[in-house]
């Protein structure tokens, strides 16, 4: 990646241009929108879309994920299951039920200034964790024989799928979409405060939501683990 | 609770033009997600019956649903006419690229475990049908909110 791409946090993509995406003077991020310190808009900090730095720690994830899946190491699946599935629950429980109220009660700089350095982190370590939890997730069953439908417990297992089905559509047709146009909205050189307001809400609540499937999803793979 | 919490700063939250712009919009984004729903669906009842020869019936048919329902998708988006092109291929781009090799580590899952050739063949489509429609909805709900000539 350049470095230009690097400072305006999201380049070109592959087939375009690169030298498209040069940051412009006055973009936000790079000097504060009109108005800041008296009326209008509040500053935005400078940000980057996504946080190019931590990409190499997500690749070394997913490396370690396949290798656990082509090794079909049973500690190696279980650590990915478990630490990617606990962190997710956590983190979407963390975020609906404690960060969420918390948010809403901050001014709206200071709320800018949380969104831009929290939802840049976001976008990576939810898709990695998700990939983490339901990539070794399958596999572990799959190795463990929870996957065939002569399992006594298959129903369960199918009811898992169903809530982790549901969770998915929540999660990429609704919270992934709201966290990067809320990026987006925030590198406008006047960020409509209205709208990052709906889609942090509709972020907020939808992680919350998950968070709650991911409980009973908790509660089938410990009923499962203790057959 | 402060009331400088509750109260915006003026200019702050005043609708504008791509506020006004989105009742021009066709329903791309109920489409994606009925798109996503099917795929899912479809996934789910393949993944049911596991170990069993399976009956791939409802999967075909929800498959090639979600097929259409892409199709008809991209052709809307594709339509559209006051819209931020440069950001919207910009984010389906970089998009692309993330959920390509999302469903290349699903698929080497698959292949690796020697998924049987009618399953693999509809899980094969299912990836290819999830990674197009994610990258969709992402870069069409962050280019919804540009101006048209924003880059």
């Amino acid at each position: 990646m350049t470095d230009t791409a690097i400072e305006s946090g999201l380049g070109a993509p592959p087939t375009t241009s690169a030298g498209r995406d040069v940051a412009r003077s006055g973009e936000p991020g790079t000097t504060p929108p009109p108005g800041a310190g008296g009326h209008g808009p509040p500053p935005v900090p400078s940000f980057n879309i996504v946080p190019v730095r931590a990409l190499p720690v997500v690749a070394v994830i997913l490396v370690g994920l396949v290798v656990a899946i082509a090794s079909n190491n049973l500690w190696a699946l279980t650590f990915f299951h478990v630490a990617g599935g606990g962190l997710w629950t956590s983190l979407d429980l963390f975020l609906g039920l404690i960060l969420g109220p918390i948010m809403g009660s901050l001014t709206i700089p200071a709320r800018i200034e949380f969104t831009t350095k929290f939802m840049p982190k976001m976008l990576l370590i939810m898709p990695t964790l998700v990939a983490m939890t339901l990539g070794a997730g399958f596999q572990l069953a799959r190795h463990m024989g929870n996957l065939e439908a002569s399992y006594p417990h298959h129903g369960w297992v199918v009811a898992s799928y169903i809530v982790v089905g549901c969770m998915a559509v929540i999660a990429l047709g609704l919270l992934e979409p709201a966290n990067l146009a809320v990026l987006f909205e925030l590198k406008k050189p006047r960020p409509n405060g209205a709208r990052i307001q709906r889609l942090m809400k509709v972020f907020i609540y939808t992680a919350g939501i998950t968070g709650l499937l991911q409980i009973l999803t908790i509660l089938i793979m410990t009923f499962l683990a203790s057959r | 609770m402060s009331t400088t919490a509750e109260v915006p700063p003026p200019g702050f939250s005043e609708p504008d033009a791509e506020d006004l712009r989105q009742a021009d919009f066709p329903p791309v984004m109920p489409i994606a997600i009925s798109t996503l729903v099917l795929i899912v669906a479809g996934g789910i009842v393949v993944a049911a019956q596991y170990g069993r020869p399976p009956k791939l019936t409802i999967p075909v048919v929800l498959l090639s649903v979600a097929a259409v329902l892409l199709l008809v998708n991209a052709v809307l988006v594709v339509r559209i006419q006051e819209f931020a092109r440069p950001v919207f291929h910009r984010v389906l781009g970089w998009a692309l690229l993330a959920y390509v090799v999302i469903a290349g580590i699903l698929e080497y899952v698959f292949l690796y475990d020697h998924t049987p050739g009618r399953e693999l063949a509809l899980f094969s489509a299912m990836l290819l049908l999830f990674a197009l429609d994610v990258p969709l909805m992402l870069s069409y709900s962050v280019a919804r909110w540009q101006a048209p000539d924003a880059r």
